[in-house]
């Protein structure tokens, strides 16, 4: 079935559950309430959906169960501060958090990190990345019922958190970014550790794609499953790996690098024709894999000196406003900080990804059928955290 | 056996009998629980699993008992109260009655009877009223979709289960389990019965079927969309705690090793062991150990798949059942018949 077939057909079941509500004759319509508590929306997100059968016709996401008020706090912290408290968006992906506000912040005070620094938190970056992408290969299974993966995701992220652990001093959150470099250099050995926990990475990549992306089952669960068109996509401001799989090649890693040395080493940026909750799955699949390689390029050419630039032990940035985006895990993740030349931002406002990426639901999960929803919901890949900042 | 047997009183039997049924039903359970759902999974997700409660965790399932029988016996307020407190043991009421047609040995049987496994297939069908009780008594809207979802599937699974045995049925031309045993017992393929035939070689379709069909029926990955944990908390299940969710939990697994005993007595050639005298008295001790080790086979691949697939959807198990496993078994019957003239 097309898409517009599809969208034409949830419109028609949608007009005739109205019309039967409204009437008062037939069946009612049920209103099934997807969380805050459930399993499968992996925190507290709710999805009010309005079902016909199995059918959805109506679904909203309601958010805000987990909001904690961190644009406003950061605003009463000064700047070292700030990055305690950002650490705890995207709780999977930590260190991912830190860099772009860091790089506005870097930006504002016109200094920049030396190479080692740039280059030691490029590769912690592209580390979070695996160890957020991880999880997710492993839950992507859970949500269509296979429930072994997410036990060997687990197991072998665990080979990342350590790295991350043993440079940073912190499992999920690492508080390691400074501005103007890095707290600490590298430990002894870490390179090497680093490069055999890449190669298990790797195995594990084989192992989910024999496991679960070939998988019948799977793709029969996931194939032409919320298919997301390019332009919607890009309207509902989608971005990550939830657009590249939608055939939109866009990854501001490669096309807009700031601050961190992607452009130094030879990567992909894959996409995907498709745009189902497949193509999401494969999409991911595939940057866990590019990503291992970037480390292991970065771990290669590591240069020597400082970590840290000159910068003055109390922080003040100037007067001025910076507005910086990376490629997080779970897409695009911006800050906008404006500051008035005090200790701490005069405001600080969050772009992060899980929240353009959710709100795409109610348009997407029109007509879906009940597990088909958390398929969807699964692959979009949300952190909720990420959405109620 | 007989002999002694016949002495003893009505009650006295009926008591050994009962004794002996709920050995059957509950240490297969347990051993499920423990060398599969405990230990296997583990090995098999990278884990140990439990270790602390006796010697490699051996004595887990009874802290799990322990555990759910302290625990309060909730009831929602909305809830039929009689229809939610019955419908666990409803489901399991199924499962003892599918036990009673199964031979153990020669002697060793519960009753014998001539249309056996048409009463098995009937009494299986038992528990779906259960689970709708469960879904529906529970006035949650997860355990409505899940109850109804489990009706549906249900349904649809028990035709390709039923003609999947009909071939057996054919072939051994009777409905009775033990003379089933000994049709494979003393049986030949083409002309060669130095292992008997176990049905499986022959009706090997069948198995194939039945063994799908199985895993329907008990509502194991793949086809668990009724509990769905992912997407309907645990379906039917939901609401219930305490003692009630002990007896549907132990229901699920004694179910499964109810089911594959079936499956083995139809297939596997039940009690019989090839090159021993089907008669001997050594089968009323020996076949109740050997149909258990059969039945630990099937329910490791049970749970083999159940641990390693993604669920189906909906719409794509209705699918399977109707336009892939009834024509199939169809075709099997036909296949089964035509041979049986010929040959």
């Amino acid at each position: 079935m097309t898409i517009t077939e599809r969208q034409q057909l949830s419109y028609i079941a949608a007009q005739a559950a109205d019309a039967r509500v409204n009437l008062e004759i037939e069946t009612e319509g049920m209103t099934l309430n997807i969380g805050p508590q459930h399993p499968a929306t992996h925190g507290t997100l709710r999805i009010v959906a309005k079902l016909d059968g199995e059918q959805v016709v109506a679904a909203d996401p309601v958010m805000g169960y987990m909001h904690r008020g961190y644009e406003k706090l950061a605003e009463v912290r000064t700047y070292p501060q700030v990055t305690t408290l950002i650490n705890r968006i995207d709780w999977l992906g930590s260190f991912a958090n830190e860099v772009p506000f860091i790089l506005a912040a870097e930006r504002l005070m016109e200094v920049e990190a030396p190479p080692r620094a740039q280059w030691i938190r490029t590769i912690l970056f592209e580390l979070s990345r695996i160890a957020n992408i991880t999880l997710f290969l492993g839950d992507m299974a859970v949500q269509v019922g296979a429930i072994t993966p997410v036990f060997f995701a687990f197991r072998d992220r665990e080979h990342v958190l350590n790295q991350i652990e043993a440079a940073t001093g912190g499992r999920f959150h690492p508080n390691f970014d400074r501005i103007g470099g890095l707290k600490d250099d590298l430990p002894a050995g870490w390179i090497a550790e680093t490069r055999r926990a890449m190669r298990k990475i790797r195995n594990f990549c084989d192992e989910i794609e024999e496991l679960v992306e070939g998988n019948e089952i799977f793709q029969a669960r996931t194939r032409g499953i919320g298919v997301i068109p390019p332009d919607v996509g890009l309207s509902y401001g989608l971005s990550g790996a939830n657009i590249r799989a939608s055939g939109v090649d866009w990854d501001v890693r490669r096309d807009s690098p700031c601050g961190l040395v992607h452009d130094q080493v030879d990567w992909k940026v894959w996409t995907h024709p498709d745009g189902d909750s497949f193509a999401r799955f494969w999409v991911r699949l595939q940057e866990t894999r590019e990503a291992t390689k970037i480390v292991d390029q970065l771990l290669d050419g590591i240069p020597s000196g400082p970590i840290m630039a000159k910068v003055p032990v109390i922080i003040k940035v100037p007067a001025g406003e910076a507005y910086v985006e990376t490629e997080n895990p779970l897409g695009v993740m911006g800050y906008y900080v404006v500051s008035k030349g005090d200790l701490n931002p005069f405001r600080v406002k969050i772009r992060s990804a899980s929240f353009s990426n959710v709100s795409i639901t109610p348009w997407l999960l029109k007509g879906v059928y009940v597990p088909d929803i958390i398929t969807i919901l699964g692959s979009l890949y949300f952190i909720l955290g990420d959405i109620d900042r | 056996m007989i002999a002694l047997l016949a002495e003893l009183s009505y009650w006295q039997i009926t008591s050994i009998r009962l004794a002996a049924g709920l050995v059957a039903v509950l240490l297969v359970a347990g051993t499920l629980v423990y060398a599969h759902l405990f230990k296997m999974v583990s090995f098999m997700q990278s884990r140990l699993g439990p270790m602390e409660a006796g010697p490699y965790g051996s004595l887990q399932l009874l802290a799990e008992i322990g555990k759910f029988l302290q625990k309060e016996d909730i009831v929602p307020r909305r809830a039929d109260r009689f229809v939610f407190k019955a419908a666990p043991f409803v489901v399991l009421t199924s499962t003892f009655l599918l036990l009673v047609v199964l031979p153990g040995g020669p002697d060793a049987w519960f009753i014998t009877n001539d249309l056996g496994i048409y009463l098995a297939m009937a009494v299986s069908s038992v528990s779906v009223i259960g689970i709708l009780m469960a879904g529906w008594g529970s006035a949650s809207k997860y355990s409505l979709l899940g109850g109804l979802r489990a009706t549906g599937q249900l349904i649809a699974y028990e035709l390709p289960l039923l003609l999947a045995v009909v071939g057996v049925v054919i072939q051994a031309e009777t409905m009775n389990l033990q003379e089933i045993v000994l049709a494979q017992a003393n049986g030949e393929i083409f002309g060669w019965g130095l292992i008997g035939n176990p049905f499986i070689l022959t009706q090997f379709a069948g198995f194939a079927i039945f063994m799908i069909a199985m895993q329907a029926e008990l509502t194991q990955t793949p086809f668990d969309m009724p509990v769905a944990e992912s997407e309907l908390v645990t379906g039917y299940m939901t609401e219930y705690s305490g003692l009630r969710f002990l007896l549907f939990f132990i229901g699920e697994f004694a179910t499964a090793g109810v089911f594959s005993a079936i499956a083995a007595v139809l297939f596997l050639g039940g009690w019989y062991v090839p090159g021993l005298d089907p008669t001997d008295n050594l089968f009323n001790v020996l076949g109740p150990l050997v149909l258990f080790g059969k039945v630990v086979v099937l329910t490791f691949v049970v749970f083999w798949v159940r641990f390693t697939f993604p669920r189906f959807r909906e719409d794509q198990l209705q699918r399977l059942a109707w336009k892939f496993l009834v024509p199939l078994a169809l075709a099997n019957i036909v296949v089964t018949g035509v041979l049986k003239v010929v040959v």
